[in-house]
């Protein structure tokens, strides 16, 4: 029996990629798209520790680099969307997607 | 089976299970905790991993950070106790279909990789190393990450002070201006 290989956290973050694409295609709130967003990225995350695991030495600190700058951008990022989704909030009262056809009350 | 396989499985499948929580769920708030077990799963399978900081760092800045930020703002655009957006069923069937694709594809993208296994080399560099490749002391001479990180810091000062301006409260100022 081998051990633990690659394929399955590949195949584990395929399958969180593919439940946040769904959740940005197909949620009305725009704080649960961002949450698809988050999805995705953290599938993104996981691929790149994974192959800091698996992959040639020279990935060991470069996979979990990347991945810290991923954590810290995607908190730079929510900052900024919920900064926005506040704004268009106090302008429409609603946080529908569907209605944000103009960010300008 | 091993003690990794056992592990991989239980925290793969709690971390599946929760992200499917998250699109399914018609109430925001409950795909708020769902979040919550997604990321604490993720993190848990970068300790798995062996990349200890990093999951440490996704439970302080994710968990402790980003998902309350998330809750705050569904507190602040709550239109009801239960409010929920519902979803079109034709948009779940089109969305669904389009996941259903694409995971196919991804998944067809991932079997020619071959299921490499843990080299010789061991561990990864825990915190040490990594704290001097962001200072850019890399030990063995390569590339260091100085730039990066200089980037990213000036990048999340300036995000937060946009931050800061875009959501302050502008309806004082508007009943001045019509004043």
């Amino acid at each position: 029996m081998t051990d633990l290989g690659l394929t399955p956290f590949l195949v584990l973050a395929s399958f969180l990629f593919v439940c946040g694409v769904v959740c940005i295609a197909t949620k009305r709130n725009a704080i649960g798209i961002l949450m698809g967003v988050e999805l995705v990225l953290n599938a993104a995350n996981l691929n790149f520790v994974a192959f800091a695991r698996f992959g040639p030495p020279s990935f060991r600190l470069e996979g979990q680099v990347f991945a810290l700058m991923v954590i810290v951008l995607a908190a730079a990022e929510a900052a900024v969307a919920l900064a926005i989704i506040l704004n268009f909030y106090n302008n429409h009262s609603t946080v529908d997607v569907d209605r944000a056809d103009e960010l300008r009350g | 089976m091993t003690l990794s396989h056992a592990l991989f499985a239980i925290l793969a499948s709690v971390t599946a299970i929760s992200a499917l929580g998250v699109v399914l769920s018609g109430s925001i708030v409950r795909a708020a905790v769902w979040l919550l077990f997604t990321l604490l799963g993720v993190s848990m399978l970068y300790f798995l991993l062996g990349a200890e900081f990093l999951g440490a760092a996704q439970l302080i800045v994710y968990v402790g950070g980003t998902l309350v930020l998330v809750i705050f703002g569904i507190m602040l655009t709550a239109q009801g106790p239960f409010s929920s957006l519902k979803t079109r069923p034709m948009e779940w069937v089109v969305g669904g279909a389009l996941g259903a694709v694409l995971f196919a594809l991804l998944v067809n993208a991932v079997r020619p990789i071959p299921d490499l296994q843990p080299g010789g080399a061991g561990t990864l560099p825990g915190t040490g190393p990594l704290g001097m490749g962001f200072l850019g002391i890399a030990n063995n001479g390569a590339v260091a990450y100085l730039l990066p990180f200089e980037i990213v810091s000036v990048h999340l000062l300036v995000v937060l002070i946009g931050a800061a301006y875009l959501a302050r409260a502008k309806r004082h100022q508007r009943t001045e201006g019509e004043a």
